[in-house]
């Protein structure tokens, strides 16, 4: 038996266990050994679970000789980012804080991904509570881009985006709050999909910036994201922002009829990207045309006022939701703790890595008295804006199509001195996470030097399928 | 500036958060660059557009309240399972009031 796992798609998996070529089984013990080899060099995971993906696996196995549909992901070899919360299993959110947390229930998306059959294998590094954009905020280490070791994977779900490319698993999932799936899943090269706000229940994910946060996946190419996206989807009674509406079947829009679409082409985000990403982007519009798509100078122009919206909203939800982390509940107290106070204050003092720390300020400051109207409700009133320019946009468009981020993937190291720049890099991804509409980046060539550059497609809410479809015609086109 | 020494040491009081002397320089040239930059927003005249609170649609405050039913929950043996110090089914923490 010899399995191409970094070549397996979902379809593929389904194929390989109905003609017998592997097992659920054999597939999992080769996720876990190819996993455990190339941790060595990309640090993507945190823990393995064996035990556990064996025993789902064989759950397979068994459905499958008793002639039982196992599900849409059976067998399907599946890391999943540290904030996402696994019963029994160890999830650190990347946090020195929640080393030891074993969390006593999984999340909404864990058990609908267990429901369908998919095999988890391990949980992913990812920067701390998940906030960072290269992965290097990690109280465990950084994670290393698979294409290229001496860069940032992206962040914060970096480990999930390496843990695909790098073919250990068929996908992942991860959460984006500011851009944290598509903006790795650019750097890596694969595909990474963040769905309208409310799709996918965020019960059991470790809430960063509850109004913007999202779990989202990742795979090797569209269709497996769309068959992920669908298990996971859908209303959630222990998540009241999750929507009460129908999941269609994504998979069953990937028809290629993607002739006539028109695809705005933000000038705001144009303007200023003069580089090589700028040019494969252009280069990937140029397919679009191709396959019968008009393109369309648009503008959003409260574009420029989006990352200051997006730091105050994401820091004031932050430094509310991380208050939680005062040394009683979660495994790690402070040595420091004559008092109450001093229990809490010395067990966040050395609990929280740099940017937490920041984030948490920063959040605390703007939403402290006297200065409430004049961030946070300002903030508020601009993402309304933001939203609206959105809005307005896809009264005359199908999809926008962007740069993920201004640059590929840089140096370990090459930008942690400087967090603003580090925050402008988000500026992309942003603007679609504060309107809460689906937006995927989806892989879009290389640079000389071999880098990967995504592209990114936004559509209207719900309009995941539209979304996928755009995707999936470039990418069979390209 | 746009944040001084005080106003850092103050709001890490209110976040329940110590800083080493270090971290706070550190801190109050961060913060100072982000506000800065935030100030920005300032350019925009947003006295007649709405907050978004919601992000998907405008719905009544009660939408989404469910029916109170009593209903499983986790065992008191599983809620207290990750803390530092527990016994008697309760989190112990240090003296809170003083006699």
């Amino acid at each position: 038996m010899s399995i191409e796992l970094g070549k397996l798609t979902i379809g593929g998996v389904r194929e390989g266990l109905k003609s017998r070529a592997f097992s659920a089984e054999e597939l999992a013990s080769e996720a876990l050994r190819s996993a455990g080899e190339q941790n060595a060099t990309t640090n993507a995971y945190l823990t393995f679970c064996p035990e556990l993906a064996l025993e789902a696996a064989r759950r397979v196995d068994q459905a499958i000789a008793a002639g039982e549909n196992p599900g849409p992901l059976a067998g399907v070899p599946i890391a999943v980012k540290d904030v996402i919360v696994t019963e029994g299993l160890r999830t650190t959110c990347g946090s020195r804080l929640l080393e030891h947390y074993i969390p006593p229930y999984s999340a909404t998306a864990i058990h609908r991904l267990e429901g369908a059959g998919g095999v988890i294998i391990g949980k992913t590094n990812c920067d701390e509570f998940a906030m960072g954009s290269s992965n290097e905020n990690s109280a465990f280490g950084p994670v290393h881009n698979p294409v290229a070791p001496d860069r940032v994977p992206g962040g914060s779900s970096g480990g999930s985006a390496a843990a695909v490319a790098s073919g250990t698993v068929v996908a992942a999932l991860g959460s984006d709050t500011g851009g944290s799936v598509r903006q790795p899943a650019s750097f890596c090269g694969v595909v990474g999909v963040t769905p309208t706000y409310g799709r996918v229940s965020r019960y059991g994910l470790v809430a960063y910036a509850s109004s913007l946060d999202h779990i989202a996946p990742f795979a090797r190419n569209v269709k497996d994201a769309a068959l992920l996206l669908e298990a996971i989807a859908g209303r959630d009674p222990r998540d009241s922002t999750s929507a009460d509406a129908p999941v269609p079947d994504y998979a069953a829009a990937l028809d290629g009829k993607v002739k006539g679409k028109r695809i705005g082409l933000p000038r705001e985000y144009f303007q200023s990207l003069a580089s090589e990403t700028g040019d494969l982007i252009m280069t990937a519009v140029d397919v679009l045309k191709r396959l019968g798509c008009e393109p369309v100078e648009i503008s959003l122009p409260a574009t420029d006022y989006a990352i200051a919206t997006y730091y105050i909203i994401a820091t004031a939800e932050a430094s509310s939701n991380l208050a939680r982390f005062d040394g009683v509940r979660y495994t790690t107290r402070s040595e420091k703790a004559e008092s109450l106070i001093s229990m809490y204050r010395n067990t966040r003092g050395e609990g929280f890595g740099a940017e937490c720390k920041r984030r948490i300020m920063l959040g605390t400051y703007v939403l402290s008295a006297g200065y409430y109207d004049a961030y946070y409700l300002k903030a508020q009133k601009v993402r309304h804006l933001i939203a609206q320019d959105f809005a307005k946009a896809f009264e005359t468009v199908d999809a926008i199509v962007t740069p993920v981020s201004p640059f590929p993937a840089f140096k370990i190291g090459e930008k942690v001195d400087d967090p603003l720049a580090m925050y402008l890099s988000d500026i992309y991804t942003i603007t679609g996470s504060l309107a809460g509409i689906p937006c995927m980046s989806v892989p879009a060539g290389v640079t000389a030097d071999g880098l990967p550059v995504g592209m990114q497609i936004l559509t209207r809410h719900f309009d995941e399928s539209g979304m996928f479809r755009l995707a999936h015609a470039y990418e069979q086109a390209a | 500036m746009k944040i001084t020494d005080k106003e850092v040491r103050y709001v890490a009081a209110l976040a329940n958060l110590t800083l080493t002397e270090d971290e706070i320089g550190r801190m109050v040239h961060d913060l100072d660059e982000i506000l800065t930059h935030i100030d920005k927003l300032n350019e925009l005249d947003t006295s007649a557009v709405e907050p978004m609170a919601q992000v998907l649609y405008d719905a009544d405050e009660t939408a989404t309240l469910r029916a109170d039913v009593e209903q499983p929950s986790l065992t008191n043996e599983a809620a207290v399972a990750n803390a530092v110090k527990s016994g008697a089914g309760y989190y112990k923490v240090p003296l809170v009031i003083e006699r």
